[in-house]
């Protein structure tokens, strides 16, 4: 049956003001949330500005510090981290049972499940205009017009990182199971990639990392937003970007299946 | 959907791996009538409500909710369906009506329809005046209470409950029994009431009694009791669930 397309925005605004409020509720989230990259922008880099210089590159048209460098980074981090909240916040809502209710909704369960990655994704945005502000107002100085440029960028990465998340939480039978996330999804994300230091310096010291640096799709989502701070466009990173969302979603659609079953696995008599 | 249709379940199986949850249950709901389904923990009760909400897909048979087969229009068939299932789902950390109006946009309500709604089912549910508070407040029978108003919000015509008087004191228990009794009553809804306590089955209720995944009784309840020689619900579920003692050999 063709429901009305009104049902599916009332449906949309809904889940994106739920997830609004649990966040607004959530402080410690948010705090949690740019404490760590500040603590990256403001610590480690300072401590490595002097030992890590990066030489003229694209986007960069001059020589630039090293807080500079890996202010993209540290954006595609917050996404990452909020993706991996928005999958453990998934976990726990299956656990308590929560999620019956959206998947029970009577609307397609593409949809249900593009709905909480599109309200995951508006959280991480709000994340990271606040750190930008502060990274702003303490070390960096980007292109005024950048913080605008960078906005769909941000959607994109923001709604790819998410669906890996969601992609997670369908193979995560357990809440106890996600500490794992931390160790085999999170930190081999961030640390194979050009989030710290440029791709050709890895090359350098070993090629082996560098080509899984470069099979990365978290590499493609900080060259993505690297170089539209920049206004500049990066298409290929785009569009491995783009891919990388559609197979994430597509396996995360499929991962709540139920003929595959994820509430199959967990059914009780 | 043709209400005068009721609910029926053909011939429906589920195993999870190799173990069995249903094998070939067959039953037929009444429109406009509050059915128990009885039966003892592990029964196959929570199954088959995942299956009658749409959360699993049965590996054999059909499911009919008011003449839509569930498998084909899923949707039009959840769109008319009001569930509660045994594990409270609300979200603690919002207030009562914030669940409600999260709900409601779930089923497509927004607006002033949705305002006039949330308003009318909390004043059902006797929760109007405390709307405001933190589900987190709230004891549980007026949890469950919550629960029941919030999925009369979009006016189904199918109430589905999966043991939601679990955990509860005895007059919480009872007064929800009666509240949606009382629904059933007055406003003609279909009900099954998923529970293995005998004491929320009333003398007009129709009645199923389910053990280890098969029907083993349907009717009305003094059918039931005719049926399996017994004078009373207690004495009927347990002969219907309880195995022939095994005769000794000399």
């Amino acid at each position: 049956m063709t429901r009305p397309a009104g049902i599916y925005l009332t449906c949309l605004t809904g889940v994106l003001w739920r997830e609004a409020l649990r966040f607004v509720h959530q402080r410690e989230r948010f705090i949690a949330a740019l404490v760590r990259p500040l603590i990256w922008l403001l610590i480690f880099a300072a401590g490595f500005r002097s030992i890590l210089g990066v030489s003229i590159q694209p986007p960069y048209a001059t020589y630039v510090t090293y807080e500079t460098y890996i202010v993209p980074g540290l954006i595609a981090m917050i996404q990452l981290f909020n993706g991996m909240q928005s999958s453990l916040s998934m976990v726990y809502d299956r656990e308590m049972g929560s999620m019956r209710i959206l998947l029970t909704a009577p609307l397609p369960r593409w949809y249900l499940l593009a709905s909480k990655l599109m309200a995951g994704t508006v959280v991480s945005l709000l994340q990271v205009y606040a750190f930008l502000i502060i990274a702003e107002l303490t070390l960096i100085d980007l292109p005024p017009i950048g913080y605008l440029a960078v906005l769909p960028v941000l959607l994109l990465t923001g709604l790819m990182l998410g669906a890996l998340g969601m992609l997670l939480s369908s193979t995560i039978r357990q809440l106890e199971n996600f500490a794992g996330i931390m160790n085999f999804v999170i930190f081999p994300m961030f640390f194979l990639s050009s989030a710290l230091y440029p791709l050709w310096r890895m090359q350098e010291s070993s090629d082996l990392i560098y080509r899984l640096c470069i099979a990365n799709p978290f590499t493609y989502a900080v060259e993505s937003l690297r170089f539209a701070l920049y206004l500049e466009a990066g298409p290929l990173s785009l569009g491995i970007v783009a891919g990388a969302l559609v197979v994430f979603f597509g396996l995360a659609v499929w991962g709540y299946d139920p003929k595959k079953g994820l509430v199959h696995r967990r059914g009780k008599g | 959907m043709d209400e005068t249709r009721g609910i029926e379940i053909v011939d429906v199986s589920y195993a999870y791996g190799a173990k069995p949850a249903l094998a070939g249950v067959s039953m037929a709901l009444r429109p406009g009538r509050f059915t128990a389904l009885l039966g003892p923990n592990g029964a196959g009760k929570s199954t088959l409500v995942s299956l009658l909400s749409a959360l699993f897909v049965p590996q054999d048979g059909r499911i009919s909710i008011f003449g839509l087969d569930l498998a084909k229009d899923p949707l039009s068939a959840l769109s008319g369906m009001g569930i509660v299932f045994q594990q409270q789902t609300l979200d603690l950390d919002l207030s009562v009506r914030q669940n409600m109006a999260y709900f409601a946009a779930l089923h497509g309500l927004g607006g002033r329809r949705a305002g006039r709604r949330i308003e009318a089912c909390l004043a059902r549910l006797g929760l109007a005046a405390r709307q405001k508070e933190k589900v987190r407040a709230l004891n549980g029978g007026h949890r469950r209470r919550l629960e029941i108003a919030r999925c009369l919000l979009h006016e189904p015509r199918f109430l589905l409950l999966d043991e939601p008087t679990v955990g509860l004191d005895v007059p919480a228990r009872a007064d929800l029994v009666a509240h949606v009794h009382a629904l059933c009553r007055d406003e003609g809804l279909t009900v099954l009431w998923a529970t293995h306590l005998v004491d929320e089955v009333e003398a007009d209720d129709d009645l199923i009694v389910l053990h280890e995944g098969t029907v083993r009784a349907q009717g009305a309840v003094p059918d039931v009791l005719a049926a399996s020689g017994a004078h009373d619900v207690l004495a009927a579920f347990h002969n219907l669930t309880t195995p022939a003692p095994v005769e000794a050999v000399s």
